[in-house]
């Protein structure tokens, strides 16, 4: 057709030929490289295994035998079909009032009943992607910005800038710290936008977190909900993650700090949820947008009608969410997996000298590779990433990508996969960390390694500076162990 | 503290064409519960043949209960949120979209992206082809939802193309080049023109001659054209449905630039009734165009639950050629019924071909020949005599006193009680224009004069 691209860019908006999508990133150039070579356990067992996907597949025996077991919740079954055509008519975007209904019983029970949720506030998008979009449409004006915590999802950019026009400011937060959300971190940031007259809109927190898969502590809760609140701004809760807490310290929601906290403006308080991780629901759209202030709910339910989540979908989930003795169960025995997963993972890489930042949360670990790096630099941290994943074969993702700002940390997702090829995952970390080192330092021998790496694995989060210095590059400088500042 | 679009209300919701709705969700008729409340005919549904749908289904407990082979597919549907779509349903969907147009197109699924309904294709489409502040012409009337899709979060101004009820609503070359010079007096950069095709509200479908001159024009200007086909499964009579795709075929276009510039619009809640599921789609030569919007579907992917019970459906296709065939013959017969109903109270509808709905000519029923009578009678027509119509203002029609009547989202007795009152309002209206004071006799006769002239006026 002979199209040059200038001809695109005078046909076609700013927004389509530019490349706001974010997909430019390399957190999606692993994703192509999966794509084209994926891992199969007989048909492609030399294939990348995909360890950038955060979804959850652990728990997918249960809500086939819940499915198997109440066919009416499926319209499209001889038991459901008297209701497919008030179904496939319905589309109110307020969304069946059964989904809504069974969606805040949901959402308080992953909250062990510590707070309840109001079915009237529920707003239906498309997935949290769309949910995270709609909010910015409403809270937002082009040009204004959200303070974010790095490391943040990279999907954010997008999500909340691309078709918006809205900014993202990163809020400073590192590994001297287990990259903690600071009152101080907060206040640089606002004050960096407002002397580059920007105007800050509000914070976005995911809680847990994505990528450090960490909770909030209700200190730092309380303290951002002073901030927002003493700013004038509006606070965005991504709690996507909520029920993928195995282990302590427990999850404490934004809805639980709002009711102890009376002097907070809850016009400025906005939850975003999903079915897409702790569900293990991707594929079916099931986005939340939850907000204390009225305006707002109004104005993103005539908004959700860009995303309206299918009634074939709100219809399944109404049923099986309103199964409280299931939903219990799931509650139960997806956190006893994922811990079981995370624990394995965790230990199996500490046994080879790899630390993770301790978690309790999330689909993946935030993986410590900066002894691994050439130099402490981001093109490092890249050339060690694409050697993971063209001759590791693992699809991991780049701190970077998450705008971290120390290189040398990976998210590893582990959640996604049978035991099996996470046993091949874990062998093929294994192999190469070892050849690794054993390529920097080939004289020592095998069994004084293992013995250093003995009393290495006691405690879960390593720090480096207790393996044997031998063992580390002569090109790379010491090791920053997490408790140390970074300078 | 909000945003200027959460504080505005560009998104068009407070038209009466919404409040209508309110209006009816208030008071609504049930044949038993409710005789006196409000019956519905704002609601462009297609209701009458979803016991065809559901027989299928009974008949297909493989497909439905998410199995293939008896096998569960759940797990694989769960996780399967790829925006590129389930394979299997975008190859279903161009057949299916093919035999609509009597396969005299073929399309390619690589160049289909799927949406959450037509209302995010378009509201797509616009963030694709136009920046903030750039406008598309569309001609009026037009569907009021195209208001808030195509303008309330993109900026895109709609600049309308004038067409009247002097030629039937035909878009005529002058119209256009009037409705792009207005755009350029308000300084507005024309990106394209945006036809629904059948339309909506008129219930026509475009002529060979309208479509040439659409392409005609957007060869000229270098613009888009968007093709908005939600209900060309709805035609059910002649003349036959022409789709933009064979209107350029037919001129051997394929390789000139303006293919790259038309997109089509379509989605299953017109055609297949099944507007709860938010299936819609955009299909477009433009790679660029289909790569952009592909990553935007991300903001509203269809469920893929959805799109595989409807995939294993489609593929069903003597069951969807059957479908088509008896769904066009009912919404015929009922077309039929309402155009009968209204000829009986002395009202005349646009004679349509497509569609869910009449454009119904209420002119001579108001007071004076303005807007405000308009809604004075519209008013009347929803409070006193419980029907929820659509004020032609609402789709911006520049003569007052049409109405959309919609017929295919209820019962045929809800119908008949729904023709019996509107027979009870131009009673009322009739006797209150003879009984009205010193107007009463210049009243009648204006009404009796514009009643014969009708008469007259040949059929479209």
């Amino acid at each position: 057709m002979g199209f040059t691209l200038s001809n695109q860019q005078q046909l076609l908006s700013k927004m389509a030929t530019g490349d706001g999508h974010g997909e430019n990133s390399p957190y999606f150039d692993g994703w192509k490289a999966y794509d084209s070579d994926p891992f199969h356990p007989t048909k492609n067992p030399n294939g990348v295994i995909q360890m950038g996907l955060r979804e959850n597949e652990m728990c997918f025996d249960l809500i086939q035998e819940w499915v198997l077991n109440n066919p009416e919740a499926s319209i499209c079954t001889a038991a459901g079909v008297n209701e497919f055509k008030d179904i496939a008519i319905f589309q109110d975007y307020h969304g069946l009032p059964e989904f809504r209904n069974a969606v805040t019983n949901f959402m308080g029970r992953v909250r062990g009943n510590r707070v309840t949720f109001d079915a009237d506030r529920i707003v239906m998008s498309g997935g949290a992607t769309g949910a995270h979009e709609t909010i910015a449409f409403c809270l937002a004006d082009p040009g204004d910005a959200f303070l974010v915590p790095v490391p943040y999802y990279p999907g954010f950019d997008r999500d909340l800038g691309w078709r918006t026009g809205v900014q993202l400011i990163p809020v400073a937060c590192d590994s001297s710290n287990n990259f903690e959300v600071t009152r101080a971190a907060l206040e640089a940031a606002y004050e960096k936008a407002q002397k580059a007259n920007i105007r800050v809109k509000g914070l976005l927190i995911t809680n847990p977190s994505n990528p450090l898969g960490t909770v909030l502590d209700r200190d730092t809760l309380r303290s951002s909900v002073t901030f927002i609140n003493e700013k004038k701004i509006h606070l965005v809760c991504d709690e996507i993650y909520a029920a993928t807490v195995f282990s302590q310290p427990s999850f404490i929601s934004i809805a639980e700090i709002i009711e102890e906290n009376i002097g907070c403006n809850r016009n400025l308080i906005h939850i975003v949820y999903s079915l897409s991780k702790d569900m293990g629901f991707p594929g079916f759209r099931v986005g939340i947008v939850y907000s204390y202030n009225d305006a707002v709910v109004n104005c993103a339910r005539k908004m959700s009608s860009f995303g309206l989540v299918s009634t074939q979908t709100q219809h399944l989930i109404a049923s099986m969410l309103s199964d409280n003795e299931f939903v219990e169960r799931f509650i139960a025995q997806s956190a006893k997996r994922l811990k079981t997963r995370h624990m394995r993972f965790t230990m199996e890489l500490a046994q080879v000298g790899t630390s993770c930042l301790k978690s309790n949360g999330g689909l993946f670990v935030w993986m410590d590779l900066r002894r691994l790096l050439k130099e402490q630099t981001f093109e490092a941290e890249m050339e060690l990433w694409r050697t993971i994943i063209h001759e590791v074969k693992l699809n991991v993702s780049p701190g970077s990508s998450f705008h971290c700002p120390e290189p040398g940390w990976f998210r590893v997702c582990f959640a996604n996969m049978d035991d099996k090829t996470m046993e091949v995952a874990l062998t093929r970390i294994r192999t190469f960390v070892l050849q690794d080192k054993e390529a920097i330092v080939p004289r020592k021998s095998n069994r004084l390694w293992k013995a250093t790496l003995g009393s290495a694995f006691q405690s879960r989060r390593m720090d480096d500076n207790m393996m044997s210095p031998c063992m580390m590059s002569p090109h790379t400088p010491i090791p920053q162990s997490p408790l140390v500042r970074a300078t | 503290m909000l945003s200027r679009k959460a504080s505005c209300d560009s998104h068009g919701q407070d038209s009466s064409y919404f409040l209508g709705w309110q209006e009816y969700e208030k008071n609504p008729y049930d044949q038993v519960k409710n005789p006196n409340g409000i019956i519905q005919m704002g609601l462009a549904e297609n209701q009458l043949s979803f016991d065809r749908i559901e027989s299928w289904l009974a008949s297909n407990p493989d497909a439905l209960e998410l199995k293939r082979n008896r096998e569960s597919v759940f797990r694989e549907l769960a996780l399967f949120q790829d925006y590129n779509g389930f394979p299997a349903f975008k190859n279903e969907m161009v057949e299916f979209m093919a035999n609509m147009r009597g396969n005299k197109v073929k399309f390619d699924p690589s160049k289909l992206v799927l949406t959450a309904g037509s209302t995010s294709a378009n509201e797509t489409l616009m963030f694709c082809l136009a920046d903030p502040g750039e406008a598309f012409l569309l001609p009026i009337p037009y569907y009021p939802g195209f208001d808030r899709d195509l303008k309330w979060r993109t900026g895109v101004e709609i600049v309308p193309i004038k067409c009247t009820s002097e030629n039937g609503y035909k878009i005529t070359e002058s119209a256009l080049q009037e409705a792009y010079q207005q755009a350029q007096k308000f300084n507005l950069k024309v990106k394209g023109v945006l036809v629904t095709n059948p339309s909506n509200p008129l219930g026509t479908t475009m002529t060979r001659l309208e479509l040439n001159h659409l392409i005609d024009f957007a060869m000229e200007k270098e613009i888009h054209i968007i093709s908005d086909e939600i209900y060309s499964g709805t035609v059910f009579n002649s003349p036959s449905f022409i789709s933009i795709a064979e209107a350029l075929t037919e001129r051997n276009l394929e390789d000139d630039e303006v293919w790259n510039r038309c997109h089509i619009v379509y989605s299953l809640s017109k055609d297949l009734g099944l507007p709860g599921f938010r299936v819609g789609m955009i299909y477009s030569n433009n790679q660029t165009v289909v790569s952009a919007a592909t990553k935007m579907s991300s903001f509203g992917l269809v469920s893929s639950q959805t799109q595989y019970t409807l995939s294993q459906m489609l593929k069903d296709k003597k069951f969807t050629a059957n479908y088509m065939k008896e769904n066009q013959r009912r919404l015929k017969r009922r077309k039929e019924m309402l155009v009968c109903g209204l000829k009986g109270a002395g009202i005349r509808c646009l004679e349509s071909n497509a569609g869910l709905f009449c454009w119904v000519d209420m002119r001579h029923l108001l007071r004076s020949n303005t807007f405000e009578a308009e809604k004075e009678l519209w008013k009347k027509v929803v409070c006193e005599f419980g029907l929820n119509i659509s004020p032609g203002s609402s789709c911006h029609c520049s003569e007052p006193g049409w109405f959309r009547m919609c017929f295919a989202n209820m019962s045929e007795e809800t119908l008949m009680v729904a023709m019996q009152r509107v027979k009870a309002l131009v009673d009322s209206t009739i006797v209150h224009q003879q009984t009205g004071l010193s107007k009463s006799r210049w009243l009648k006769s204006k009404w009796v004069f514009q009643l014969a002239s009708y008469e007259r006026e040949p059929d479209r």
